[in-house]
């Protein structure tokens, strides 16, 4: 589009008046919202000191995990929905039948790539067991990238650890199971 | 010509076609959903999905008298003024109950059931259940039981269209499955001690409309909707049944046959449905791998590997210094990469003895009572071949294109010094009493998928492509040819036949199996009938000799 474009309204600055012209009001407004901020409370936290607070962990997208069922066994069935809800293409499964006669077939291996997750919950959705769950958990790092691919054993883990903090989402959202 | 009226639209049938409303139908434009019927077996007309309203219009008054009953289409035979609804209001409702009773005892396994994505009673239940359900439904998991050594059966998921027990008994002639028990305990299963066990077996989970029937090859191993699939021809045998090649990033999960009247209808034999495995077999050949010094393999030397973009000068280059040059051309191959390579070795050596290459012989030919032919033969393209050596004058002087053994005595003879042999066979073809006859050679090329002992003595060890990795046409036993594409990439950059070929030929750009093909076509009457475009069902290369 060109400046000559006829659908282009041309509109001139509005004449500076007399406030604008002293400078002092407008300076002394400035200087009020920057002392205002100075005595409000903060919404930083110095992190890693100091840990952020998570509003509401049944929403939050932090680190996936795989929850287990009452016997401890991986609640997966390896139906790879999450797999194909993924936009990132991140989650990588070999499915295998089950050595337990209640069920059809598991995850033999279930990988997910936490630097190409780009967590927005799809996997969560998807899952029609509640296996797979994003905890609050937000301080992902790795000291390389083999590390970051999380498989099954890490991702039961992270359940065993957060298990207690957060227990599993469906039974407070009306779970499938 | 008859008339049949679908849905208000008339629709003309031929006089002598017998069509069933189903068929006649879909000539109109409306597809009536079905489970047991199939164009392959007998009716039976026990889904009661493909209930329609059907009536006649009387030739002279024109005036409709309807069937007071709904009517199943596939029993129901469309004739001159038959009149079919498929859309009313009826018909709509008797559908909706049928899936309802269906889904009653289904366990509703979707995201666990290898046939979701494919299963016509989700794809049914979308098109013509109704969004709520009146019956308390639970999912459970099925019960399992193995049917043979291929095939899994899913005891509850399964609807009794009995396609499979007819398939058993009407086109593999083995009758194996059966119906147990009664009414609502009716179920799918084997006399003990006889479990299915045919070549055929495999194509009662194609015939499956839900996910009762599956293949152990296949079961748990991908869901069905990351497949890509690629027209393709099967290169089991002379047959050459039209498949389908099912992948998922150039890895090869499943094949199935794909619809050719003129083939193999809608089968396929489990030799040719599970025998892709040699293609991600991790023993394949994918260096191209020149002894150094020439002969220093057999010696025990070593060999160096040649870039690809090399391969094809000094290729050249090693048996043009040789001298009198022998080449074995697969029946692997595709026509038009051996109507290249016969080019290439003319252009190297205009005396060159071209021969048709191993014809892997297994047994006699089976023929089912259905028709299905399995053959002896174990290679896909014999008479292409042949017929592209017969272009290039390579006939002996009773007019026979020389075979394998032709080629054997020639070299034994001592008429060549340098062979070039192509295989690309799935598995072991030659032993080593037969490698010997080119040990005297002083340039050998070997192109082939894994390693050989007649490999073993090459200077030119170059790999060899997979028939899902070729793109081209093979012709069968019964002259029909069928035109592929490529369907997956070969492994670790591995340049295919026709690639090659391709480059040495010194034409531009990636191979294009269709200019080629039209090169054949206008070169050799043989081929004449590939010159226009090739039907997916394939062409009869006789029509035109007849003509």
């Amino acid at each position: 589009m060109k400046p000559s474009d006829p659908s282009i309204t041309w509109i001139d600055e509005k004449p500076l008046g007399l406030a604008e012209r002293l400078y002092l009001p407008l300076f002394i407004q400035g200087l009020t919202t920057t002392a205002r901020h100075l005595v409000s409370p903060k919404v930083t936290v110095s992190y890693p000191e100091q840990r952020p607070k998570v509003g509401n962990p049944l929403i939050y997208r932090g680190v996936h995990r795989l929850n287990r069922d009452e016997e401890g066994r991986v609640k997966c069935v390896a139906c790879f929905l999450c797999a194909t809800a993924c936009p990132a293409h991140c989650i990588d499964i070999v499915a295998t039948e089950s050595p337990w006669p209640d069920r059809e077939k598991y995850p033999e291996s279930f990988q997910i790539d936490e630097l190409r997750c780009i967590f927005c919950g799809m996997c969560e959705e998807a899952c029609p067991v509640d296996a797979i769950e994003l905890t609050s958990l937000l301080d992902l790092t790795g000291k390389s990238r083999e590390e970051m691919i999380f498989d099954k054993e890490k991702l039961l883990s992270v359940y065993d650890m957060t298990k207690d903090a957060e227990p599993m989402k469906s039974d407070s959202l009306g779970g499938t199971l | 010509m008859p008339t049949v009226i679908v849905d208000g639209k008339e629709i003309e049938i031929g006089a002598d076609e017998r069509l069933n409303c189903i068929e006649a139908a879909r000539r109109g434009g409306a597809e009536i959903p079905h489970y047991c019927w199939h164009p392959g077996l007998t009716v039976v007309a026990s889904c009661r999905m493909c209930l329609i309203e059907t009536g006649s219009r009387d030739a002279a008054t024109g005036k409709v008298t309807m069937v007071p009953k709904l009517v199943p289409a596939c029993q129901t035979p469309a004739k001159d003024g038959t009149v079919i609804v498929t859309e009313s209001q009826l018909v709509k409702e008797s559908r909706a109950r049928v899936e309802e009773a269906l889904l009653i005892d289904h366990p509703i396994d979707c995201p666990i059931c290898d046939k979701a994505g494919e299963c016509l009673l989700q794809d049914y239940h979308f098109e013509h259940g109704q969004p709520e359900r009146r019956a308390d439904l639970h999912p459970f998991t099925s019960r399992k039981r193995e049917m043979g050594s291929t095939v899994t059966l899913f005891v509850d998921r399964c609807v009794m269209c009995t396609r499979c027990v007819r398939f058993t008994r009407e086109i593999s002639g083995s009758a194996e499955l059966m119906v147990i028990n009664r009414g609502a305990k009716e179920e799918i299963d084997v006399f003990p001690g006889f479990p299915l066990e045919n070549k055929l077996s495999g194509n009662v989970v194609d015939l499956c409309p839900v996910g009762a029937l599956g293949d152990k090859d296949f079961l748990y191993q991908q869901r069905v909707w990351f497949l890509k699939a690629e027209d393709n021809v099967c290169g089991g045998c002379a047959t050459g049944c039209s498949i389908r090649t099912e992948h998922n990033q150039d890895t090869v999960y499943r094949l199935k046959p794909r619809e050719n009247p003129h083939v193999n209808k809608w089968w396929m034999c489990d030799d040719g449905r599970y025998g892709w495995h040699h293609l991600h077999d991790p023993s394949r050949l994918v260096e191209a791998r020149r002894a150094a010094g020439g002969r220093a393999r057999r010696e025990g030397g070593a060999d160096d590997t040649i870039e690809w973009s090399d391969v094809g000068r000094r290729l050249r280059d090693d048996l043009g210094a040789a001298g009198r040059l022998a080449v074995a051309v697969s029946p692997m191959l595709t026509t038009e990469e051996a109507w290249m390579l016969c080019a290439v070795a003319r252009s190297i050596d205009p005396q060159a003895f071209l021969a048709v290459g191993h014809v892997p012989i297994d047994g006699a030919d089976e023929t089912y009572p259905g028709g299905f032919t399995i053959r002896a033969e174990k290679c896909p393209n014999r008479l292409g071949v042949e017929g592209v050596i017969a272009v290039f004058g390579g006939v002996d002087a009773a007019g026979r294109v020389p075979g394998w053994n032709a080629l054997l005595d020639h070299v034994r003879a001592g008429e060549a010094d340098a062979a070039w042999i192509t295989a690309a066979y799935p598995g072991g073809w030659i032993d080593e009493e037969t490698a010997e006859a080119f040990a005297s050679l002083s340039c050998l090329v070997v192109q082939d998928l894994f390693e050989s002992p007649l490999s073993r003595m090459a200077v030119w060890k170059l790999p060899a492509a997979g028939f899902a990795e070729r793109a081209g046409t093979w012709v069968n036993a019964a002259h029909r040819a069928q035109v592929f594409q490529q369907a997956i990439r070969p492994p670790a950059g591995v340049w295919p036949e026709g690639r090659l070929y391709w480059s040495m030929l010194g034409r531009r750009g990636l191979y294009d199996a269709e200019a080629v093909r039209r090169q054949i076509a206008d070169s050799s009457p043989t081929f004449a009938a590939l010159a226009g475009d090739v039907p997916a069902t394939g062409i009869d290369l006789r029509i035109q000799q007849l003509a």
